[in-house]
């Protein structure tokens, strides 16, 4: 790629300067232009991410795009950025669900608007370091600062008990990385000076240091995917969040958590990796069944919401340790779908939140009536978290089965229950909500979408569909990647 | 050339020591003169001494080129350590100077004794970092003590400044008192006061069991006289009452600038002096560190007074500081040494700029009549001033750690120090508890951003002090973002040591 543009860094830096000038130029009384700024920085960011995509050379399995420079010779930090086929992906979909947050909040979000877009411009670009980074500090250092931004989203223009729900948000996920942090200072000792992410794949290290670094790691990753039982801040903070908030929460910020596995705990601890895999799979098997039920009876939309993420989530960490192509893919594709579904739904709660300001199933009832377009919308994001055929739901899941079913019959079992729970909750809850007579007063009046929400809605269920129908666009990028992964995985480095 | 000449070429360096000390006695004299309103002209006089100094400081510097000069019969290094730390300490004050004006003129402090107490403190610190002798030590430390006990109390119709000022002295006193008489068994021991020769006597005892335990004997007085400079548990009694009772502006300078001094005599004292002992200083270390971070971090959270709050965020920065001092030698090994102690150093550097602006911000809140000193003040700043909320953001965020802000790089480079000192359950304590700490900063964020202010008047303020505020609270950014620099200057520093 000699001769390009930094497209990577521009991928980082242009929502991350668009936030600062939306925040410095802010105040309430020039909302109209914030706006505008916002979109346009947005709409900015994800073009610079196409190239990445449109550039990329399906056969390597190497890093691609990769920027180098000095950043902190003391310690041998480098501003290090560089996408294989694993990670790419996931800067367009970040870059996209930007796009789209920027669009629903732009009449709803009335108090302090240039803060509030300053906040998810920034979040965005930092979640595009974290996915493009290749050094350990530089890693770090996103993942982190990513926190900031969500803490003030929750915190300024959540719900009631928003207060409670962005610090529990805050200190779980900080204290998850907290050992992480020591996690990268011993790996960065014992690697004789490297931050690099790609040289600590190639470190041998012992089984007993890479179980305690497993640990180390996994609390941080833990945390943020979230997996049973460090998931218990998923359902407050998507309660209190604002629509905008649960919608880059859900469909981007649990991906850094997933991606941290595959990024480090696979390659860098293949031998404890395996050794626990049985561990992570009985983690990941609780967060697809017991999540799943326990989201059977919620009367909250979005926990209902919430849980379902956590269970989806629980399908990503089990592809990844079952160690076989389909797994790991259908965990990538899974990542991907959630992203678009978790999205779409969140907004659809939102788009009724606004007019009703309830989010309690039982104050809905016959939404069909009043809402026919939101009702159709509703219904295809439904099937998809249920996993229809069709729909970007059913490929991930269906590969993570496959694969499973080669890893062991059983867990295979366990986890296809999902496809009768996501379903049950699912479709229980959008019957309640969208069907049956017109429930009171204030449903009878709803309106149905405005231009606004049917494009936002209507780029979600284009893609949702897409995914489902033709896959291989996505799936053929990671294809060389995750076959590398699972080569380096499987040879142990003891 | 004739012997005059060589000898004020021998004693340039102690330059800045001498500026200001003519400086202050002028200062002390014109103030004589000047009337209360016109105190103006004393504030500006003693800015332009302590611009004066900070260019003897860089002349000296450039002067000397990163060597190592002792003079005095040894009793007066000047390095590149000393040096640095003067530069930040002309910085720490001359920012206090201007964070506390507008605070001393409203209630009618701003006196010819805070300026020339001020100085003189700061006069006792230079010596504390440039001190190569048992004795210079003293002699700066007492120096800078007493200036703090008076103005801790400079406020005399105050029941609690007294009551401070008088805790501070008794426990100062013990303190220095319990230093004293570890110097002296180490000189019974090793027979110098200079701390270089010290070195050489104590490496010379080595393997002696009986002379041994008499110098760690003497150690352990010296390391709590250290320990009650840095203020670490169990000798952290006098913080939360000093930092609570004295005025604001003399919180703000004895939590800012008197740190990089007592991080110097630490250095000179353990590190020149006594690194053959390391394997017992360190386990001392430890303890201490361990423990202040433990009850600094927890004890925090229970505050409602936002000065007692950061005082306890004092205690459990230092105990973290620690964790860098004690990293440095590894199994009789010196490899690391440089890299943990300049982490130790850039720590210290980072923290004090950290709380130069957060008990700014305090100053500036505050108003005639209105002392800000509870956390309910913060309440709603953000719809009172967004920039400054913004400021106090970054401020506690740098104090929690969290990345870009400088206070992540602090951490990072103690940690990493410790991790490679094979320290790793004291880095896992060390993070488990800065957890901890975090929930008192946030609270902070939390209070100024997600609630309702109770008074909805503007803030204002002196612009210069609007400036510097901001300039002290993106500096933080700034250095989270590069902190190259001010690492580099760090690990010059220490290797020339």
């Amino acid at each position: 790629m000699q001769g390009a543009l930094p497209y990577l860094s521009l991928a980082v830096w242009i929502p991350i300067l668009t936030g600062l000038a939306v925040l410095a130029t802010g105040g309430d009384r020039n909302a109209g232009p914030q706006r505008a700024l916002a979109l346009a920085g947005a709409i900015a960011g994800f073009l610079v991410t196409i190239p990445l995509y449109a550039g990329f050379d399906l056969q390597s399995s190497g890093m691609q795009f990769v920027e180098f420079a000095p950043w902190i010779r003391q310690f041998n930090v480098n501003y290090h950025l560089g996408v294989d086929g694993i990670s790419v992906l996931f800067l367009l979909l970040n870059s996209f669900i930007t796009i789209l947050v920027v669009i629903a909040g732009w009449s709803v979000i009335e108090s302090r608007v240039s803060q509030y877009y300053a906040s998810f411009l920034l979040l965005s670009g930092f979640m595009n370091g974290v996915f493009s980074a290749l050094d350990g500090v530089l890693f770090y250092v996103f993942f982190e600062a990513t926190l900031i931004p969500m803490f003030i989203i929750i915190g300024v223009w959540g719900g009631p008990n928003r207060v409670y729900a962005a610090v529990k948000f805050f200190l779980y996920t900080l204290g998850g990385s907290l050992l992480m942090l020591v996690a990268l200072l011993y790996l960065y000792n014992k690697s004789g000076g490297t931050f690099s992410i790609v040289d600590w794949h190639t470190l041998p290290l012992p089984l007993e240091t890479q179980v305690l670094l497993f640990f180390g790691l996994l609390l941080a990753f833990a945390v943020k995917v979230p997996m049973w039982p460090v998931h218990t801040w998923l359902p407050d903070a998507h309660v209190e969040a604002p629509t905008g908030g649960s919608v880059v929460l859900a469909a981007i910020m649990l991906k850094l958590g997933a991606y941290g596995f595959i990024r480090f705990t696979l390659p860098i601890l293949p031998d404890a990796s395996r050794e626990l895999a049985g561990f992570m799979i009985a983690l990941s098997l609780i967060a697809v069944v017991y999540i799943g039920l326990v989201a059977l009876v919620q009367s909250d939309m979005k926990k209902l919401i919430a849980y379902s993420s956590i269970s989806h989530m629980g399908f990503v960490t089990l592809g990844f340790f079952i160690f076989n192509a389909q797994g790991v893919e259908g965990g990538l594709v899974q990542m991907i779908s959630h992203g678009f579904i978790s999205a779409a739904l969140f907004l659809c709660v939102g788009v009724m939140y606004d007019r009703m300001h309830s989010r309690m199933i039982s104050d809905y009832g016959g939404v069909v009536n009043t809402m026919p377009k939101f009702a159709s919308f509703m219904m295809l994001f439904a099937m998809a978290n249920a996993g229809l055929p069709a729909t970007s739901g059913f490929v991930g899941e269906f590969m993570v089965i496959m694969g499973a079913m080669k890893h062991s019959f059983w867990i295979a079992f366990a986890a296809a229950t999902t496809l009768v729970f996501g379903a049950a909750y699912t479709l229980w809850m959008y019957k309640r909500v969208i069907f049956g007579a017109v429930a009171n007063k204030q449903v009878a009046a709803l309106t149905d979408l405005n231009r606004r929400e049917l494009i936002v809605l209507g780029l979600l269920a284009f893609a949702v569909l897409a995914m489902g129908v033709y896959p291989l666009p996505f799936t053929e990028v990671m294809h060389a990647s995750v076959n590398e992964l699972l080569r380096h995985v499987a040879q142990p480095k003891i | 050339m004739s012997p005059g000449a060589i000898a004020f070429i021998d004693h340039l360096p102690v330059l800045p020591e001498v500026i200001l000390l003519v400086g202050t006695c002028a200062l002390m004299i014109v103030d004589l003169f000047v009337k209360d309103a016109r105190r103006g002209l004393s504030y500006a006089l003693a800015q332009a001494i302590l611009l004066a100094c900070a260019l003897g400081t860089a002349f000296v510097m450039w002067g000397a080129g990163g060597s190592r000069l002792i003079i005095f019969n040894g009793l007066y290094v000047a390095d590149l350590m000393g040096h640095v730390l003067k530069l930040f300490a002309y910085i720490a004050v001359s920012a206090a100077l201007v964070y506390s004006r507008q605070y001393l003129l409203d209630r009618g402090l701003m006196r010819g004794e805070f300026l020339t107490l001020l100085l003189f403190a700061l006069l006792g610190m230079m010596i504390m970092i440039s001190a190569n002798s048992f004795l210079t030590v003293y002699l700066g430390l007492e120096l800078l003590s007493l200036c703090l006990y008076a103005m801790v109390a400079l406020n005399r119709e105050s029941a609690a400044s007294t009551e401070a000022a008088m805790k501070y002295f008794v426990l100062g006193a013990l303190a220095s008192g319990l230093l004293l008489y570890g110097m002296s068994m180490i000189y019974g021991a090793t027979g110098s006061l200079t701390i270089t020769e010290v070195a050489v006597g104590v490496s010379k005892v080595a393997g002696n069991t009986a002379e041994h335990t008499f110098l760690v004997f003497g150690l352990v007085f010296v390391v709590a006289g250290i320990a009650f400079k840095l203020g670490v548990v169990p000798f952290h009694m006098w913080i939360p009452d000093v930092y609570h009772g004295a005025p604001t502006a003399v919180t703000l300078v004895i939590g800012s600038a008197p740190k990089l001094a007592a991080f110097a005599m630490a250095m000179r004292l353990l590190v020149n002096g006594l690194l053959d002992l390391a394997v017992d200083w360190q386990q001392m270390l430890a303890i201490l560190a361990v423990l202040s971070m433990a009850l600094g971090n927890i004890t925090a959270i229970a505050q409602t007074n936002l000065k007692r709050m950061l005082a306890y965020s004092t205690i459990a920065h230092m105990g973290f500081m620690l964790l860098g001092l004690l990293s440095g030698v590894v199994g009789g090994n010196l490899l690391s040494a440089v890299e943990a102690y300049s982490a130790a150093m850039f720590y210290v550097i980072v923290y004090v700029l950290m709380s130069l602006g957060a008990f700014g911000m305090l100053l500036y809140l505050s108003r005639a009549g209105f002392e800000c000193e509870n956390l309910e003040d913060m309440r709603g700043l953000a719809r009172r001033s967004p920039w400054f909320a913004f400021i106090m953001l970054v401020l506690m965020f740098s104090l929690a750690g969290v990345p870009p802000t400088a206070g992540f790089y602090a951490k990072l480079a103690v940690l990493s120090a410790a991790v490679s000192a094979g320290q790793i359950w004291l880095a896992v304590v060390a993070v488990v508890l800065s957890l901890i700490g975090a929930f008192y900063y946030l609270r902070i964020v939390k209070l100024m951003y997600f609630d309702e202010p109770r008074d909805a008047g503007p803030v204002l303020g002196p612009p210069e002090m609007r400036t510097l505020l901001s300039l002290n609270g993106l500096s933080l950014v700034a250095l989270g973002i590069l902190p190259q620099g001010l690492m580099s200057l760090c690990y010059l520093a220490i290797r020339g040591l």
